[in-house]
């Protein structure tokens, strides 16, 4: 029999690419890419607070690449060892459909909100920022802070550290009016949000 | 007063006991020697020694599809616990419940790298439905019982419980099952009534209806399979059952017209493409069976029962979606059906037959087999199925090309009897597999059809057969290719064969021999069925080594990313220009 390895010449490397690059698995869950129709969303979940739970969320989130935009955890019930994460994610709508869906099967997991689409909600950052400078730099920096209700909660003779809390929009506005004025380092503790109203989780 | 303190051991083993475990399929290491040792001293749990970890999650995995039961394993720590991985994933995407036991070095050593340690729990998060380190032995019934729970409820699948040496050494209470309410995992298993109504309404509106049937209904229970053929009697609609799903409903009924999906006959594929409703209870629009997602079943408004939620509009959007167990959703479906006097548009449903008969009569799985030629290894299987007529049989495969004739020719009258890796496509699964459903079912025939990529792959759990005397029969479909690589490589790549030749790996015979296999060889179309009767009717474990056509495809084809129109019947119909990029291969 000819040897029928040589009989064609080999694809050239340019037609893999499309495999190489293309998605894992279907197209539509793999939103990682940003999309036209990705919608921005806020998920409230309260878990058991057991080892491992928050690798449970997050890889559930890299495994099936869903975004993470932000992520805060904390305990909230020492007694019932229950804490709540809250993460900022996007995508189309049946992504974040599907989102609710993963997490809420997660044995740790008691109970999802979707505190974008189940209702008005209140949702607040804080951030700590550090600016260092001098002369005027150093009075412009406490007037703005002052204009946004930042607290100095660390002062040296060349620093201010700012505590600010608000919006993730306020603290943008905030960081950059700092960058110019010796805007050094900078800490945020991403998003928490819970529902207005009176009713609970 | 003082609860009464078990060791650790004695815990687990009457945990295991407490929660009706008959056998456990295992392999043991450092760190689980004093469970061992415990073990040593009952004889109420049987324990099969493995060859390798991989074997005793595949066993465990046959034990369960074939009995509905949880299969149980236990392992040791490092090495013992990172070979359960593939049959962890295994398990988790074919939805089988697995209680998986593995030993972990002593909580004080835990992060030290010590010897033969890894983070068993780390490793194995993405791939069980839960896992557990335990921390302390007065946890240990508590977590047992909280496992097996979790395994068997909602959408099944593998729990891995990870134990540290001096847990299993120290002392803690026992609390039976009846103590144990897992505080917060409390799956939805009943339907809401108003979905059911929807339902009920749209079917009894359909005109070209299909009864699209997943594993589901065998997580469900055999009852599941009786209400589905119910409900099939019922409206008089076509049925198809996906891989996971064969025998789910009977295959000798004429409303069955086959498996759907890139292998599946002509008639369930076009009949789930012109379809007008379709009523889809636990299977998970796959890939394998959607084919290109926006082309699948355009004309059509969907049903959907899913026991998880997570299921619905994953892959495809539904109309009607009911989070419910396959078998309450029936239920409540046939009885409204029934109150509401329902009945299907005959005029087009006779239509709908009369389309339906047309393709089933174009008979896309025919063949010819020359008399002196080779052994078609679809032949292999008619004969097969031949002689199995009328016995107790279990089935079991490996993957590739012999995995999708034996689902194509194989035919199953009854849940649980068809044993198969279906979401992860797992070579190897089926040696070991076959093990497990004959543990479960000594008196029954267990076949395992491999070939021999997939049968090396684990090959060493043939010693196991032998040293339990399990009369396991493996047909070894002998291409010397991995075939469907093979296949593959035909069609979408210039017929490149790169590296998929097996030929001159072992003598088989020899091999099964060793084992303490009775071994038949077969290469002449004449002796097909003396072999097979042959290979059924002596005791004991029994090899065959068949050698078939090694050029042989497995068709209907879809490729994948094609929509169900676009399925292509054989060799002699011309192919369509295919385009590898979308391809997944198995
Ligand atoms: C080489 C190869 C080729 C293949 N070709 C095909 C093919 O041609 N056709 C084909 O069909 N498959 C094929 N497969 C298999 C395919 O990959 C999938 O494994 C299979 O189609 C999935 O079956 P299913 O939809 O029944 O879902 P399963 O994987 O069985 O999932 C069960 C579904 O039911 C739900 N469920 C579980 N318990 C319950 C309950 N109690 N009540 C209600 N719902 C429940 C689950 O949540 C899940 O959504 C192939 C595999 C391989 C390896
Ligand atoms: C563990 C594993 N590795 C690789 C594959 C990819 N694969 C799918 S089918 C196949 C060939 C199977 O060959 P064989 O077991 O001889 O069966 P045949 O197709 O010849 O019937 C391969 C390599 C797989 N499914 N599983």
């Amino acid at each position: 029999m000819a040897d029928r390895r040589r009989s064609s010449p080999r694809a050239p490397d340019s037609a893999y690419d499309k495999t190489n690059k293309a998605p894992q698995g279907n197209s539509k869950t793999s939103a990682s890419a940003k999309n036209a129709d990705a919608q921005e969303h806020t998920f409230s979940v309260l878990v058991d607070n057991e080892a491992g739970v928050l690798h449970r969320v997050v890889g559930l989130f890299s495994g099936r690449g869903y975004n993470i935009e932000s992520l805060t955890v904390s305990e909230v019930d020492g007694g019932e060892h229950l804490s709540k994460i809250t993460v900022v994610t996007s995508g189309t709508p049946q992504i974040i459909e599907q989102i609710r869906a993963q997490l809420d099967r997660l044995v740790p997991v008691r109970k999802v909100a979707n505190l974008t689409a189940d209702g008005p909600s209140v949702q607040r950052e804080m951030g700590l920022i550090k600016v260092v400078g001098s002369g005027e730099a150093r009075v412009e920096a406490l007037r703005v802070a002052d204009i946004f209700r930042a607290q100095v909660v660390d002062s040296t003779n060349r620093s201010f550290v700012f505590e600010i809390t608000g919006s993730s929009e306020k603290l943008n506005a905030f960081i950059e009016l700092m960058r110019p004025l010796g805007l050094a380092d900078i800490s945020r503790t991403g998003i928490v949000a819970i529902a207005r109203g009176d009713a609970g989780m | 007063m003082a609860e009464q303190q078990f060791i650790g051991g004695d815990i687990i083993l009457k945990a295991l006991a407490d929660q009706d475990v008959d056998v456990i399929f295992g392999y043991p290491g450092g760190v689980t020697l004093p469970l061992y040792d415990r073990l040593y001293l009952q004889n109420r749990l049987r324990h099969i020694l493995v060859g390798h970890e991989q074997g005793a999650m595949h066993a465990a995995e046959g034990y369960a599809r074939s009995t509905g039961k949880p299969g149980v394993v236990l392992v040791t720590s490092g090495p013992g616990a990172t070979n359960t991985v593939t049959g962890l994933v295994d398990a988790m995407m074919d939805s089988i419940p697995l209680v998986v036991i593995t030993g972990q070095v002593v909580s004080t050593l835990i992060g030290n790298d010590a010897f033969q340690e890894a983070d068993t729990t780390g490793i194995t998060r993405a791939a069980t439905k839960h896992n557990y380190l335990v921390r302390s032995a007065n946890d240990l019934a508590r977590v047992l019982h909280e496992a097996f729970y979790v395994a068997t409820h909602g959408r099944p699948g593998p729990v891995l419980v990870d134990i540290p040496k001096d847990v299993i050494l120290g002392m803690g209470p026992y609390m039976g099952p009846e103590n144990v309410t897992p505080r917060n995992y409390v799956p939805r298993i009943e339907p809401d009534m108003a979905k059911i109504e929807e339902a009920v309404e749209l079917l009894a509106s359909a005109k070209k209806p299909i009864i699209y049937a997943g594993g589901g209904i065998i997580n469900s229970g055999p009852e599941a399979s009786k209400l589905l053929a119910e409900l099939v009697h019922l409206t008089g609609y076509p049925c198809t059952t996906t891989l996971m799903a064969l025998g789910a409903f009977p295959a000798a009924d004429k409303q069955w017209i086959g498996m759907p999906g890139m292998h599946g006959t002509y008639e369930a594929n076009l009949t789930m493409h012109d379809c007008d409703v379709m009523f889809n209870v636990g299977a998970r629009f796959d890939d394998r069976v959607t084919g290109k997602v926006d082309a699948f079943a355009p004309h059509a408004k969907k049903v959907h029962i899913d026991i998880d939620p997570s299921s619905i509009n994953k892959n495809v959007q539904v109309d009607i979606p009911i989070i419910a167990d396959a078998g309450l959703a029936l239920a409540a479906i046939i009885k409204l059906w029934k109150k509401k006097k329902k009945a299907a548009d005959a005029k087009a449903l006779k239509a709908w037959w009369k389309q339906i008969e047309e393709w089933r009569s174009i008979d896309c799985l025919g063949f010819d087999q020359p008399k002196k030629d080779f052994i078609k290894p679809q032949h292999a299987l008619v004969r097969l199925q031949n002689a199995l007529k009328g016995t107790d049989y279990y089935v079991t495969t490996d993957v590739g090309q012999h995995q999708m004739w034996t689902a194509q020719y194989i035919r199953f009258e009854e849940p649980n009897r068809w044993m198969t890796s279906g979401g992860l496509g797992t070579m190897g699964y089926g040696v070991p597999a076959a093990m497990g459903v004959q543990v479960a079912h000594p008196e029954s025939t267990v076949v395992c059809v491999t070939s021999e990529g997939s049968l090396l792959m684990n090959v060493q759990e043939m010693a196991t057969i032998s040293r339990y005397k399990l009369p396991v029969k493996i047909l070894n479909l002998n291409n010397d290719r991995l075939g469907m690589i093979r296949q593959w490589q035909e069609l979408f790549h210039s017929n490149h064969e790169s590296e998929c030749d097996l030929a001159n790996r072992a003598d088989y015979i020899k091999l099964a021999e060793a084992f303490g296999f009775t071994a038949i060889y077969c290469d002449d179309v004449a002796d097909v069925d003396a072999t097979l009767a042959k290979m059924l009717a002596t005791p004991g474990p029994v090899f065959v080594n068949m050698v078939v056509d090694r050029r042989e495809n497995v068709f209907p084809m879809i490729p994948s990313g094609a929509p169900h129109n676009e399925i292509v019947l054989g060799p002699n119909q011309k192919l369509k220009k295919m385009d590898d990029r979308n391809n997944v291969m198995a």
